[in-house]
């Protein structure tokens, strides 16, 4: 018992020595790099939202040129006798001097004038997809010929993009789409309230339009497209996945084809998504003899491919269900099927239903395979109701992003990534519906 | 008639036979003073099922088979001498069905009538402007034999469509007849049903196994039939990648993968220690509130469809590399590069190391980590010397798993990598994958005779290779050195 003092005793316990002092700084940096870690990945999702809500939300308001438009009867039925035949003769190449002289009549009325621009080059600030919309109306309605009737028509790109800060007087110098001078009398316009903008109702509605017009470009016909391929793959993958999910976990025995099985669905979940494109094309297309871009073919892919995501959600929430259960019903009778049907798996559905949701949503956001089946095709015309519409060529959302990432004009950038945050509100529905489904309902035992 | 009708009919038929079928059990059980062997229900279901399965199976099978033996009768209809020049016989074929379709709508229409048709030849009416008024537009003028054959499409499709339809209803009410008298009161109709539904959920769980099967069926097959056009060792060895589509293409498949193996590897240091120190973060510091809002946020980039990362390489991180780091120090001015599809792909491919990393951190049990504490470890030795080596397998399964997702992936490539074939080590430099090339050769084509098309399946099944070989190697290293705590 030498020289244990209190002194050396405070030294040991209640001051660090050296050692300690290093493990403990290396403790606290190995904490921060976690930390970091965190912080790095929850902002490159934030990073990763925020470029794409900022290059997209403007694609959801469109400038318009509202006009009151004299259908001049002369011009649009010759003969006067509203025949809908005579009307439709007039093309779309008739309706825009119309168009010209009912701008340049609302620019005189107002006081708007430009040096250097003629009727022509004022016109141009309308998009030329505006006078194939006015044709449409007009036959629609044949009665309107004659009347001096308002239209909203749609502002050419470059104007469009001038408001939203995409064309500058800078970049219109060097641009022979637009000029500076259109741009000033875009701005007359707008301050004679000739040239409005407003929520772009059309982006929900429209079909796709072609490389020089991305202001009348739409996703109308993809999110048709998409709605019908969600529709076949619930149809045929869910009641698929939960028989053969009940199949596995209720009634299996142990032997090589049950283990057959289970390595299949294993692999075929980690398979790549372009492969099951693969496999689209060369049976679905070419063996089996199905149109090439039809949603029914989509459909039937991306049904193989949510299916074992499916059976693995839906094994788990069988296996959630306890033994007693199955066990008291087998014990007052009922026999093993009816056991699982009558109590198993109404018992299991909330969880099953989250697993397909949460699948459905997987698939609505793949594109990999769609564009092997030719789903990246032009298609403008709306395809029928089903079931003869699953046949007919359409697009669907994800690809017809990928589809404006390869146009040339900037403007689809914007499309594309407009188009990317009503992909992504969908998939927030469904993910939304899918966390209350298994709030509600989940049981624990 | 229509398929929809067909399956109505039928679906008619079901619930028809499960009323009567359910009523001749009570009635007869009732006549003959007896109990019923099963619930009631259980005779209608027998019948019902009868009534439906079979015979929509047939309309399944019915509907793939019948195409392809009527374009093989037409197809051999149509001499060589028909086909024009540098032309296909697909595209013969393809002319055929167009016509037939414009021939049911000018019947439609009301313009002739079927026996009028029969004796309609190509030689004396012009059937291409007679089509054009019901829109159909055609390249060229019809040859006769083009015409007589679209002609024969028309009628067998007609006659095999009424076929169809006799032997559908036949199947259908003989198949629920002779179920319908089977039933009698000490019939086992439960046994019967369940054994039914029984065929039914294995039919169902077969699908995986024909999934694969016909993923690995195309994919040989059309694979053997390019390398008969192409030598196997040229595709494998080769350091070129030259499609031409007027031939003497060279097709290396080695500067595609350089580019998988580079692009994934970047991915891979991106993910893996990001990933694994969020899990380790998640498992071991985190305290369940901040758990309760880390793990969903990292779990959402995975939920986030590839072409949005595809998006936003192509958008945002591509010209910000180029423009900031790429030019600056003269590496190169492409805005699609290696790394700027690499760190895109390694934000996606985070979740998917955090997430199993996290639950296999969680699996090492705590009378481990107890012991460590008890030794005087800090937390993060005990981290590092204890649940990490434990852990170890699983998450080096777990990094393979990721790094078979990152090979696969195609949008991010398509969209941030590039599109030329190169075998060089500058990370800024647009380079290309696998999957990039699988879906340039093989977009919108459906003509497989080329092997700048069937190159494609050569590349796809070198992809499931590579994929399904990770796949088994990391639950191989799972199973193997798992540690096995009671």
């Amino acid at each position: 018992m030498t020289d244990l003092t209190a002194d050396t005793l405070r030294r040991t316990v209640l001051t660090d020595s050296a050692r300690i002092r290093r493990r403990n700084a290396s403790e606290r940096r190995f904490r921060m790099l976690g930390i970091i870690a965190v912080t790095i990945g929850v902002l490159a999702l934030i990073g990763l939202l925020t470029s794409i809500f900022s290059s997209g939300l403007s694609s959801f308001r469109q400038t318009y040129i509202s006009l009151d438009i004299y259908l001049d009867p002369a011009k649009l039925d010759k003969d006067g006798d509203r025949n809908p035949a005579t009307i439709a003769k007039v093309s779309t190449f008739g309706y825009l001097p119309l168009i010209e002289t009912a701008l340049k009549d609302a620019m005189a009325a107002k006081g708007v004038a430009v040096e250097g621009l003629n009727a022509k080059t004022a016109a141009a600030l309308i998009s030329k997809e505006a006078p194939a919309d006015l044709r449409k109306l007009v036959l629609a309605d044949p009665a309107n010929i004659g009347q001096t009737v308002h239209f909203n028509l749609l502002a050419a790109g470059r104007i469009d993009g001038y408001y939203k800060g995409r064309v500058t007087m800078a970049s219109a110098e060097l641009d022979s789409n637009v000029s500076p001078e259109q741009l000033m009398l875009a701005d007359k316009l707008k301050t004679a309230g000739i040239l409005t903008s407003s929520f772009n109702w059309s982006f929900f509605t429209a079909p796709d339009a072609s490389d020089t017009r991305p202001e009348a470009a739409g996703l109308g016909v993809a999110i048709i497209g998409s709605a019908y391929m969600m529709l076949i793959v619930l149809v045929l993958s869910l009641p698929l996945g939960v028989a053969a999910s009940i199949y596995l976990e209720e009634f299996a025995p142990q032997n090589r084809f049950t283990d057959l099985i289970e390595v299949n669905i294993a692999n075929l979940a980690a398979v790549p998504s372009i492969v099951f494109g693969i496999l689209g094309l060369a049976v679905l297309i070419n063996f089996v003899g199905l149109p090439q871009s039809a949603p029914v073919v989509g459909g039937l892919v991306l049904t193989l491919m949510t299916l074992p995501t499916i059976i693995i959600a839906t094994r788990a929430a069988l296996k959630a269900v306890p033994p007693s259960i199955r066990d008291a019903a087998l014990g007052v009778g009922a026999s093993k099927m009816q056991a699982t049907f009558h109590h198993v798996l109404p018992l299991a559905m909330p969880g099953i239903l989250t697993g397909t949701i949460i699948g459905l949503a997987r698939a609505l956001g793949e594109t990999a395979p769609l564009l092997l089946i030719g789903m990246v095709a032009f298609v403008r015309e709306y395809p029928r109701s089903p079931p003869e519409g699953f046949f007919d060529p359409a697009s669907a959302l994800p690809v017809q992003v990928y589809n404006w990432t390869q146009r040339g004009d900037p403007a689809f950038i914007e499309r594309a990534s407009g188009a990317i945050i009503v992909l992504l509100v969908f998939l927030l529905c469904m993910n939304l519906i899918a966390v209350i489904l298994r709030r509600r309902f989940e049981r624990r035992w | 008639m229509n398929v929809g009708i067909i399956i109505l009919v039928v679906a008619v038929l079901a619930v028809l036979g499960y009323v009567l079928g359910r009523r001749r059990a009570l009635s007869l059980a009732a006549a003959r003073g007896r109990k019923l062997h099963s619930l009631p229900g259980y005779y209608g279901q027998t019948v019902a099922l009868f009534a439906a399965v079979p015979a929509l199976l047939v309309l399944v099978a019915w509907l793939l088979v019948q195409p392809m033996l009527i374009e093989t009768r037409v197809s051999g209809m149509i001499p060589d001498s028909a086909i024009p020049d540098g032309g296909a016989r697909s595209l013969v074929m393809a002319d055929v069905r167009r016509i037939a379709e414009g021939l049911d709508a000018v019947l439609a229409q009301g313009g002739l009538d079927e026996s009028e048709l029969s004796d309609m030849r190509a030689d004396f009416t012009n059937v291409r402007t007679r089509l054009a008024e019901v829109g159909v537009a055609l390249g060229g003028e019809v040859p006769t034999e083009v015409f007589e054959a679209a002609k024969t499409y028309r009628q067998d499709t007609k006659t095999g469509n009424t076929l169809l339809t006799v032997l559908m209803l036949a199947m259908s009410i003989g198949l629920a007849v002779w179920s319908y008298r089977r039933i009698a009161p000490d019939m086992r109709a439960r046994n019967v049903s369940e054994t039914f539904v029984r065929m039914l959920l294995i039919a169902a769980s077969t699908v995986a196994i024909l999934t694969t099967i016909g993923i690995v069926a195309s994919l040989v097959f059309e694979t053997y039939s390019f390398f008969k056009m192409y030598p196997a060792q040229e595709f494998f060895f080769s350091t070129v990648w030259n499609p031409q589509f007027r031939g003497g293409s060279e097709l290396g498949i080695l500067p595609l993968l350089w580019g998988t193996f580079y692009i994934s590897l970047v991915a891979l240091i991106v993910a893996v220690p990001l990933g694994l120190m969020i899990a380790i973060y998640l498992a071991e510091y985190a305290g369940p509130t901040a758990r309760s809002f880390i793990k969903p946020a990292i779990e959402v980039l995975a939920g986030i469809p590839t072409i949005v990362y595809g998006l936003f390489a192509l958008v945002t991180l591509g010209p910000f590399l180029r423009d900031w780091i790429a030019q600056p120090l003269g590496f190169g001015t492409s805005s699609s590069s290696v790394l700027t599809a690499g760190i895109v792909m390694g934000i996606m491919i985070i979740p998917f190391v955090s997430s199993l990393s996290d639950d296999i951190i969680n699996a090492v049990p705590q009378a481990l980590r107890d012991g460590a504490y008890a030794l005087g470890a800090t937390r993060s030795e005990t981290i590092k010397q204890v649940v990490m080596p434990a852990a170890l397998p699983g998450i080096v399964g777990a990094i393979l798993l990721a790094a078979s997702r990152a090979i696969g992936e195609t949008m991010i490539v398509v969209l941030g990598a590039g599109a030329s074939a190169k075998l060089s080590l500058n990370p800024f430099e647009a380079m290309t994958t696998v999957t990039v090339k699988i879906v340039s050769q093989l977009t919108g084509d459906t003509e497989f005779a080329s092997p700048e098309t069937l190159v494609a399946f050569a590349l796809g099944l070198t992809l499931f290779v590579l994929t399904l070989g990770l796949n088994v190697l990391a639950l191989y290293i799972v199973r193997k050195y798992r540690e096995q705590y009671e």
